[in-house]
């Protein structure tokens, strides 16, 4: 095998030193009643060659661009990654060193990071970004830990029915052995969040909204801040989109106390919904309730510019069952891969592609109205939209799909006064031809 | 004269990415305009973030340049105990990167996904084959996840029974994250202490267990690199008062193939893949943390789960007891199809002899350093070995002293200051993947160490003076943070 390079010779030689007759004397300390029987029982091993095979015959087996045309988003977006990214991601430096906590052999690891946090704090407009989270979902559901800590003594967290449907429901994971109470808030017939019930709210430690939304609809974050701080409460702005903020206002020039989400966009391959990147960006007045690592900058005995974790304090391994959160491995690749993307579009860059996205998709929400299809919320959207196809559209959506066009999301599983309606989305990716194409199908 | 692997090397300068740049730079390639702008509301409408502004040379020079101060497994031994550093195979960096599997849509009917179902069904299988458990989760991102799993499956489990309970034995051998991921589920954590002989002793167990415990919380091998040897009975006297047992699967490097997870007692299992199953922990994660349970507690078990029916592959949120949804979609499936296409290229057989590789490797350095470095505990180690700064001590030379200077000899350090039940500790996992000569130069290096520590601890105390920074100020970046620039 040829990751394993030890020679008869090396493992005679080696046992000698320390005095074993046999590599299984090594294991004597294993009672007898807890060793296995019998050997595992797993497929023949396989050479590289076998493997790729294999795998590409997995792989033919998924339906994916430039074959299929996937008018989908729902939480995981089809981008463009440029070259730079995929290749510098692969540099190996980075790929196969373990989180940085030894500072002088990871000064590469800790840099990026401090820029990643640097350019996502300017990104969500906020202070301070921690180093990332699992994914969309866990960050949002550690946001609203986070929250119900600084409020000390609150129970209810206001959540918007126009967040992710996942998310909410990581959230629920979460909060299941805790006596915190999720107080759904419904969407208006516009496509946003109805704040109403929080009036009648009076143990609100946050409220929580996606923007865009599930449905595509640009949420006024400012207004939900307002009304979350008229109650002491904390706004929570979540995202799946970010892309979005190169375009439209970010959540913390609106009021955001936490601004939470997926980071998928950025740069990194959908691979089935993971590895992703949860983006986490609070104000500098909660840096010590967030959860997380973070990177700082300091000096070295020279005085030079250097970086470090820090803040450890609020950590699992320092501050044990105390901790912010028991998070240890983040998902700190794809967090430089982030960083990278963001460095390569630039200022004028993310500016450009997300108004690019957002004209290809008005393009398509106009082809639709003109061909007849009702899109019943009036808000303005971001990439996504819901367009609502009718009752009877499951069979063309399935003979569009045997003809590579997957025509959306059917929404009536998340929410079933919604059969009919499809969340539709339109990135970079998809040309003004395949949306004509798309167009002249469902028509 | 022996040549070390560490020396100056070639490092050069690079500032931080908005210090370089200009305004009008772009290193993107932006799609051809073929539709025409559309009004934007603006009310809605930002500024954008004020990002740098590169073209393609100076990003691919700038992160060129920082991967230079980095090591990697690539770059050399990484012997950072408890976390398996061992070598990351390339042909499984190909297999995620692999079109139909790296461009798949989490969200499209389970007819358009089946290859990637196929691999992760299989996957949960030879998991379960693995450890001997009975079913498995893929769902969870990484190690501190999967405790969390398991500690949701431990409340609903005895909430199933409606009696919830409060408490939870956590042993000090155990990893900083298993009492973290207790407190998350509300369960407060009991400290028991290791045996002189490091391990857990059924009479400490038994007296704290009670049927206010919800279970307890074990790493086997445990984390000064021991078989706990008493598992069994522990199992019995936790089973006998209604309690759960988890075992914190990170070390299972050093018994694949050796020990039947199943049948030592343990209910509940996370493994971390990017420990024991060869993939890249990329400065950080992502990593992968699956769950294996036994039988009466699979119904617990997140959704959604694969399920096999008539040869296709689909996914079903049809369990009632379900703790729910852990992850936004599947979990870090690009992850799981390397840990897959590590264990295809290994078979049974390599698997085993890697467990046998990384046990050998942590002996034969435990042996050679004896004598120079205070071992912790004199008996046979499994995948690691502790050893501590005791007999350095007299010259005024530390644990933190001794792996800066260790850098300058071209290895990474071992784990520091853990477990926390040695004062000092240096805790050391080769892994199998370390060749013998290597492993030789680095028990060379340290005895050339310990050496310069009696002789000449200056040395040690300015380490290391041959990596891009010296030693960094830790304090005043914690007393005042900057943390964005």
């Amino acid at each position: 095998m040829r990751y394993l390079p030890h020679t008869p010779e090396d493992v005679d030689a080696m046992l000698k030193a320390v005095g074993a007759d046999s590599v299984d004397d090594l294991f004597e300390s294993i009672p007898v009643d807890c060793r296995r029987k019998h050997p595992l029982r797993l497929p023949e091993s396989l050479s590289e060659w076998e493997l790729n095979d294999h795998i590409d015959t997995l792989g033919a087996d998924m339906a994916v661009s430039p074959d299929y045309r996937i008018f989908m988003g729902a939480g995981s977006y089809a981008h463009h990654i440029p070259a730079v990214v995929s290749y510098l991601l692969g540099r190996s430096e980075f790929a196969t060193a373990y989180t940085p906590y030894q500072p002088e052999m990871s000064q590469g690891t800790l840099q990026a990071i401090f820029e990643y946090q640097t350019l996502t704090a300017r990104l969500l407009g906020m202070k301070v970004a921690n180093a990332s989270q699992y994914d969309g979902a866990s960050a949002l559901a550690e946001a609203v830990l986070m929250a119900m800590r600084i409020s000390r003594r609150k129970k209810q967290v206001a959540v918007s029915r126009a967040i992710h449907p996942h998310y909410r429901r990581v959230l629920e994971t979460y909060l299941a052995p805790t006596d915190y109470e999720i107080v759904p808030l419904p969407y208006l017939p516009g496509g946003v969040t109805d704040l109403d019930p929080l009036d009648t709210m009076d143990d609100l430690a946050a409220v929580a909204v996606q923007s865009p939304n599930f449905f595509g609809c640009i949420e006024n974050i400012e207004t939900a801040a307002q009304r979350a701080h008229d109650k002491q409460a904390l706004c929570i702005a979540a995202f799946s989109e970010p892309l979005a903020y190169g375009l439209l206002k970010n959540p913390g020039s609106q009021g955001a106390d936490i601004a939470c989400g997926e980071g998928q966009s950025m740069g990194i391959a959908p691979s089935f919904g993971g590895p992703a990147l949860g983006m986490f960006a609070t104000r500098m007045k909660y840096v010590r309730s967030m959860p997380g690592r973070i990177v700082g900058q300091t000096v070295d005995t020279d005085g030079r510019r250097g970086f470090v974790l820090t803040l450890a304090t609020r950590e699992q391994h320092i501050r044990r069952e105390k901790a912010t959160s028991n998070i240890c491995t983040n998902n700190s690749l794809c967090a430089l891969a982030a960083a990278m993307y963001m460095a390569t579009l630039g200022k004028t860059g993310i500016r450009e592609l997300a108004r690019l996205n957002y004209d290809r998709c008005e393009y398509l929400k106009a082809e639709l109205r003109d061909a007849g299809f009702t899109l019943p919320f009036e808000q303005s959207t971001f990439n996504e939209f819901v367009v609502d196809f009718g009752k009877n559209f499951e069979k063309t959506h399935s003979r569009l799909a045997a003809d590579n066009i997957i025509a959306g999301l059917s929404l009536e599983k998340y929410y079933p006064e919604l059969s009919g309606h499809y969340l539709l989305c339109v990135t970079e990716m998809l040309t003004k031809d395949d949306i004509d194409r798309l167009v002249s199908a469902v028509r | 004269m022996t040549e070390y692997p560490g020396t100056t090397g070639l490092i050069l300068n690079e500032p931080l990415l908005w210090e370089k740049g200009k305004q009008g730079r772009s290193g993107f390639s932006l799609p051809r305009r073929d539709v025409a702008p559309q009004p934007l509301s603006e009310t809605l409408a930002g500024d954008g973030p004020d990002f740098p502004q590169l073209s393609e040379v100076d990003v691919v020079r700038h992160y060129t340049r920082l991967s230079q101060w980095n090591f990697g497994v690539d770059t050399g031994m990484y012997p950072l105990g408890s976390c398996t550093m061992k070598y990351n195979p390339k042909t499984n960096e190909r297999q995620a990167a692999q079109p139909g599997l790296a461009r798949a849509h989490p969200m499209l009917d389970d007819d358009l996904c089946q290859g990637s179902l196929l691999l992760m069904y299989d996957l949960e299988r030879f998991l379960v084959e693995i450890t001997g458990m009975d079913a498995a989760t893929l769902q969870p991102a990484a190690g501190a996840h999967g405790e969390l799993a398991g500690m949701l499956i431990f409340y609903a489990y005895h909430k199933s029974r409606n009696a919830p309970r409060s408490k939870i034995i956590v042993p000090d051998t155990a990893h900083g994250t298993n009492p973290a991921s207790a407190a998350l589920c509300g369960y407060r954590p009991v400290p028991i202490k290791s045996s002189d002989q490091g391990v857990l002793t059924p009479e400490a167990v038994a007296a704290v267990m009670d049927e206010q415990t919800a279970g307890i919380m074990v790493t086997n091998p445990n984390t000064l690199g021991l078989f706990e040897e008493n598992i069994r009975k522990i199992a019995d006297i936790v089973h006998a008062k209604g309690g759960l047992v988890y075992g914190d699967g990170a070390n299972m490097n050093a018994i694949m193939g050796i020990v039947h997870m199943g049948q030592i007692g343990i209910d509940v299992l996370h493994l971390n893949l990017h420990k024991t199953f060869s993939t890249p922990h990329g400065g950080g994660g992502p990593g992968a943390g699956p769950v294996c349970v036994l039988k009466h507690l699979e119904p617990f078990l997140p959704v959604p789960r694969v399920i096999k029916e008539n040869g296709r592959y689909r996914l079903s949120e049809d369990f009632e007891y379900s703790i729910g949804r852990l992850h936004a979609f599947y979990g870090n499936v690009g992850v799981l199809v390397k840990a897959y296409s590590y264990i295809l290229s290994m078979g049974a057989e390599n698997l085993k002899k890697a467990s046998q590789l990384a046990v050998l490797n942590a002996n034969y350095i435990k042996e050679r350093l004896k004598d120079t470095f205070h071992l912790a505990y004199d008996r046979p180690c499994m995948h690691e070995c502790v050893f501590s700064d005791k007999l350095q001590q007299p010259y005024k030379v530390t644990t933190l002293d001794i792996v800066k200077r260790l850098m300058d000899y071209g290895f990474h350090p071992p784990t520091i200051y853990f477990p926390l039940v040695v004062p000092g500790a240096l805790m050391i996992e080769p892994t199998e993947t370390e060749a013998k000569e290597d492993i030789d130069l680095f028990i060379e290096s340290l005895k050339s160490i310990a050496a310069e520590a009696r002789d000449n601890p200056e040395l040690l105390h300015a380490a290391p003076t041959g990596c891009r920074r010296k030693r960094l100020d830790e304090t005043t970046a914690a007393r005042k943070p900057i943390l964005t620039g």
